[in-house]
């Protein structure tokens, strides 16, 4: 197959970035899209030119490491998928394919394809564990946990932080993500005992950094590589207005 | 408190969601009223006499204004905010994604619309009612007594260019509340999975019965105008 790829330079941080075309030819439809920038970083080293940098490390959808907005999804045009796990079997032989960075103010560009995700380190820094005392292996029945609260926690904890929901939402919103990782905890009885200052703290952290108002769109939803679903941005608005009333 | 509802994100959304709450209650009550228009003219003047120019009428105009006023302002300042949190670089190529309605992502455009209708509308019969009988006066510029509603109605909608502007109103209001009943609903946190379709399904249905409510009387009415038959 093929290919036309018109992706995002940018030297730095303070540099102009500009679109620029390139060909990739001969590629396997069984390529991995990644794979596929691998060969085009190989091509651009042989000829002398700068390979384009981009994020990555696992190519198994678990770290949330890669981005890239590809034709104007997030992750590519499959669903709940990552970047890594998307083949180029998924796109028309001879297609032209627009490659940009994540856009958002809190997610600067540091170099062509990569961001600085830097500010959910923080949001996470700020509320996102469970403080514990370190001592001997609990019991695993210790804490009797109902089915239904472990599978809910379990479908927010399988938010990975790629920052695809900030980067889709319209308002550069990062509700999905910390409400993922608020609602992870929230539902599980280790996780309330610092529920209402884990709300506050991360959505305080969440708009010091710069992000947007969420307004609802459920484009963050439709665009999550792990299907993270709005319902868990309601439970953060109870968590944190509870919180609020309370004080 | 004060601090929350200014500084918070989740703050200045619940000030939205409570003054969208408040203007949607009154948009059911004011369609509900319309629709008497439909039944007797009467007895929707009799309403209209009810509330004239006196101190619970004033008071509910005041705060209703209050209420519009406040939605408003938030809107502009969440939309400045959510723009400069977007980035001064914007994508090169954007899709709608798969199950996001285009009223969700247009609210504040929708919502400029609405508030024009408002001005229109407050201009064809706030100002020919409420306001002359503040003013002391007994008859309005068309001739019609204040408390006359269904006559002014009558003549308003006469006019197929009103009716035009008015349908187009009400449809811009129809897709906002259709994404802002629910969103409204979500924002305080009364959804879940379960009840995620639920209260979407909600606002499509208020939205629809404000909008079929409000659109039935001036077709109607304008019908009876232009109709011999009628």
């Amino acid at each position: 197959m093929n290919f036309t790829l018109k992706i995002w330079r940018q030297r730095d941080a303070h540099s102009k970035g500009e679109f620029k075309e390139y060909k990739v030819t001969d590629i396997s439809s069984d390529t991995s899209f990644l794979e596929m920038l691998d060969i085009l970083n190989n091509d651009l080293v042989h000829k002398g030119e700068e390979p384009v940098a981009f994020d990555h490390d696992c190519r198994e959808g678990i770290c949330g490491m890669c981005s890239l907005h590809i034709d104007g999804h997030a992750h590519g045009p499959s669903q709940a998928v990552t970047t890594c796990q998307i083949y180029m079997r998924q796109f028309k032989d001879g297609a032209t394919i627009t490659i940009e960075p994540w856009r958002s103010a809190a997610f600067p560009v540091i170099r062509d394809l990569v961001v600085n995700r830097n500010a959910y380190d923080q949001i996470l820094q700020a509320g996102g564990y469970v403080s514990v005392r370190t001592n001997s292996v609990p019991d695993g029945n210790a804490i009797p946990i109902p089915q239904a609260d472990a599978e809910e926690s379990m479908d927010a904890a399988a938010c990975v932080g790629c920052g695809a929901c900030a980067a889709t939402c319209k308002n550069g919103s990062a509700m999905l993500f910390v409400a993922a990782r608020v609602s992870s905890l929230a539902k599980l009885p280790q996780g309330r005992v610092e529920g209402a200052r884990r709300a506050k703290a991360m959505v305080a952290k969440m708009d010091e950094l710069g992000f947007g108002n969420c307004t609802n769109t459920g484009a963050c939803q439709a665009e999550c590589p792990k299907g993270i679903s709005i319902a868990h941005i309601a439970r953060l608005n109870r968590e944190f207005l509870c919180a609020k009333l309370k004080d | 408190m004060g601090c929350f509802l200014t500084n918070s994100s989740l703050g200045r959304k619940l000030v939205m969601s409570i003054s969208g709450c408040f203007l949607v209650l009154f948009l059911l009550f004011h369609m509900a009223m319309n629709v008497v228009a439909l039944i007797s003219g009467e007895a929707y003047n009799m309403i209209c006499g009810f509330l004239g120019a006196n101190w619970y009428a004033l008071v509910g105009t005041a705060v209703l204004a209050l209420g519009v006023l406040v939605h408003f302002v938030y809107a502009f300042i969440l939309t400045y905010q959510n723009r400069k949190a977007r980035g001064n670089v914007r994508y090169a190529v954007t899709v709608t994604e798969k199950g996001v309605d285009w009223a969700s992502k247009n609210m504040l455009v929708l919502g400029v619309i609405v508030i024009l209708g408002l001005a229109l509308h407050m201009t064809h019969f706030w100002s020919k009612m409420m306001l002359v009988e503040l003013m002391g006066e007994h008859t309005n510029g068309l001739g019609y007594s204040p408390t006359d509603g269904a006559a002014l109605i009558q003549y308003t909608f006469s006019q197929w260019y009103n009716v035009v502007l008015y349908l187009v109103w009400f449809a811009a209001l129809w897709l906002h509340l259709n994404h802002g009943v629910w969103s409204m609903l979500q924002t305080v946190g009364w959804a879940n999975d379960t009840w995620l379709p639920r209260i979407k399904c909600i606002a499509k249905l208020v939205s629809g019965v404000i909008f079929l409510g409000f659109a039935a009387v001036v077709v109607v009415f304008f019908i009876k105008s232009n109709c011999c038959c009628c």
